[in-house]
């Protein structure tokens, strides 16, 4: 069996930091407060925090918050939930939550809950099961799941719950792993576990390991390395992760590996990318 | 991404006289930027320019078509999509024109939630009248990517928010006879028999709907979805489930052509576990797929089942296993 080959990939995630003139960095601008958060995570699962100015990271992060207490993705964007969670799990990482002002940041979140418990994105007004457990993943980590209506968000995530005992997005939407991440975990952080069949969500869950033993997002979908976070932390969280087999995961997330460059990619051959690289070493 | 003919054409935003009292302003990373980047030169032109009327909150023709521009250099800048519909807002634009607009953009990006959305904002300020423009969008998609998860969201909600009904149903039937293992359209023949305003609801329409999905089982049998499906139309009548001879016939059809058994067998399990007696023909059916080697211990039906599970699905044999246990920890 290959090796994780933890030494490039935190060489690749420097690179990406030092990267010029490079057109997939000018599309991921807006979402640098994502791209950061999945490579500092990544560079502290392997051991490597320390390599990053702290300070400059701090103050990068903090330029990006607006008056109403939202973060933007970088300077000059609009504050959005997405960024506000990364920005918030930034700080936490490097233990600064101090630099913050809850009351502020907290508010933000709770005028994005809507009447039916749902949460909006920001002040546009998209609606997804991922920004509710943005919401009470980010008020969970600064202690504040008080600002909100906790009974009504976990009621609408309960009622995006399909019968193959998934979720998906919106009520009726098709179950997804990724979704079923975020609606677990909403319910994971608030303690409401028991609205989950687990025996049958942990079957659906199992269920995505194909041959090759990566795992899918859906029935009858390629396997993708980012689903070896989503569907294996879901089945964590509900006590059922021995269901699926880990040594053939294992090995097909080591197999994504560029173990010449550094990174990983979504499945085999294919390019490489920070966010791949965050979700494929997290999985191991 | 621009094609070579509209490279050639674009005129820099410095030599457009449209543009000549604006002053362009850089990005500012902050004096050491954490995630430095340097851009295409066409890039942080059109970035400038388009940072210059956003901070002067200039929402006019111009900064419109800028913002398509932006847009069409990266359509996943969701502060440029913010800023389009203010403009739009101000402007009190034709909305039918920027239904195009997003057409041609979700050509070439269309798994980017910023265009949903934006196309969602917009056909719901069109209102009722929109409804067939936007299930022909989405079906145009599916054209392309017939599991395509922002469509299939997008379209749900026109149906619940505009309505649209009458030919679902038969688009589902589409779907599934150009590709019977289509989960997202098995969830959308869901959606529809338990929430279109123009069909019974699911009871009056379950048995037809059974029909429908033996014949799909029998098809292809290691399909996940009908099996899923099936159950899903006794949902909160588990006995009536049980006891519906379509069911155990359906399993029984499987596991007598031995080939593709998985479903079968644990849908035969479930069955039994929620009471199912079991005829003669289910146990010689289930000895016939006995693995070959030394005798199974298992004399009873569902432990035999567990175990052949287990043999035939050995990546979920932990799962299989647990099932087993579950059935001495029962008795």
């Amino acid at each position: 069996m290959g090796e994780l080959a933890a030494e490039k990939h935190v060489q690749y995630i420097l690179s990406v930091e030092k990267r010029k003139d490079d057109l997939i960095s000018v599309a991921m601008e807006h979402l640098r407060m994502n791209g950061a958060y999945w490579g500092l995570t990544t560079l502290d699962l392997l051991g490597k925090l320390e390599t990053v100015d702290v300070d400059e990271v701090v103050s990068w992060v903090m330029e990006c918050q607006h008056e109403s207490g939202g973060y933007g993705g970088n300077i000059g964007h609009d504050p959005h939930i997405l960024y506000t969670l990364s920005a918030v799990q930034i700080l936490a990482l490097f233990d600064k939550l101090n630099v913050l002002d809850v009351e502020k940041v907290t508010n933000y979140i709770a005028q994005l809950q809507n009447q039916d418990g749902s949460f909006s994105g920001d002040i546009w007004g998209e609606v997804d099961t991922r920004f509710s457990y943005i919401a009470l993943c980010c008020l969970s980590i600064l202690h504040r799941l008080d600002k909100i209506n906790v009974e009504k968000a976990v009621s609408y995530i309960v009622s995006c719950k399909n019968l193959d005992g998934g979720f998906g997005s919106t009520p009726g939407g098709e179950s997804h792993a990724g979704q079923i991440f975020c609606c677990v975990g909403a319910l994971a952080i608030t303690g409401s576990l028991h609205h989950i069949d687990k025996d049958l969500l942990g079957w659906w869950l199992c269920e995505r390991q194909v041959k090759s033993g990566g795992l899918n997002g859906r029935p009858e979908k390629l396997p993708d390395v980012c689903y070896s976070w989503w569907v294996l932390s879901s089945l964590i969280m509900i006590d059922r992760v021995h269901w699926i087999n880990k040594e053939k995961l294992v090995k097909f997330i080591l197999d994504c590996q560029d173990t010449e460059n550094g990174g990983i990619s979504d499945r085999p051959d294919d390019a490489v990318d920070v966010y791949h690289t965050y979700f494929g070493v997290a999985g191991v | 991404m621009e094609s070579d003919e509209v490279k050639l054409q674009r005129v820099p935003l410095s030599q457009r006289p449209e543009w000549s009292d604006v002053t362009p302003v850089p990005q500012d990373d902050g004096p050491s930027p954490v995630v430095p980047i340097a851009y295409k030169e066409e890039f942080v032109e059109t970035m400038d320019y388009f940072r210059a009327v956003y901070l002067a909150d200039e929402r006019s023709a111009r900064a419109l078509r800028l913002t398509a521009e932006v847009i069409d250099l990266n359509a996943g800048n969701y502060t440029v999509w913010h800023f389009r519909r203010s403009i739009l807002e101000a402007l009190d634009a034709d909305l039918n024109d920027e239904l195009d607009f997003i057409e041609n953009i979700a050509r070439s990006n269309s798994k980017n939630y910023q265009i949903w959305h934006h196309r969602r904002w917009v056909a719901e300020r069109l209102g009722t009248d929109s409804a067939r423009k936007e299930l022909e969008f989405t079906k145009n998609i599916f054209s392309i990517d017939a599991k395509h998860y922002h469509a299939w969201s997008h379209r749900q909600w026109v149906l619940l928010a505009l309505g649209g009904w009458e030919d679902e149903l038969g688009y589902c039937q589409q779907l599934l006879e150009e590709d019977i293992f289509n989960n997202s359209a098995w969830n959308q023949r869901f959606f529809v028999i338990t929430k279109s305003p123009l069909l019974g609801g699911l009871e009056a329409m379950r048995e037809s709907e059974v029909s429908y999905t033996v014949e799909a089982i029998l098809t292809y049998p290691e399909n996940e979805s009908p099996w899923r499906y099936l159950r899903g139309l006794y949902k909160g009548d588990t006995q009536s489930w049980v006891n519906d001879p379509q069911v155990s016939s359906v399993c029984l059809k499987v596991l007598n052509a031995t080939n593709n058994c998985m479903f079968a067998l644990s849908t035969l399990l479930d069955l039994l576990c929620h009471g199912l007696q079991p005829s003669q023909e289910f146990n010689d059916a289930v000895d016939t797929l006995k693995p070959s080697g030394p005798d199974q211990p298992d004399s009873d039906l569902v432990k035999k089942v567990c175990s052949i599970l287990e043999h035939i699905d050995p990546i979920r044999a932990n799962y299989w296993k647990w099932r087993k246990s579950k059935l001495s920890s029962a008795t």
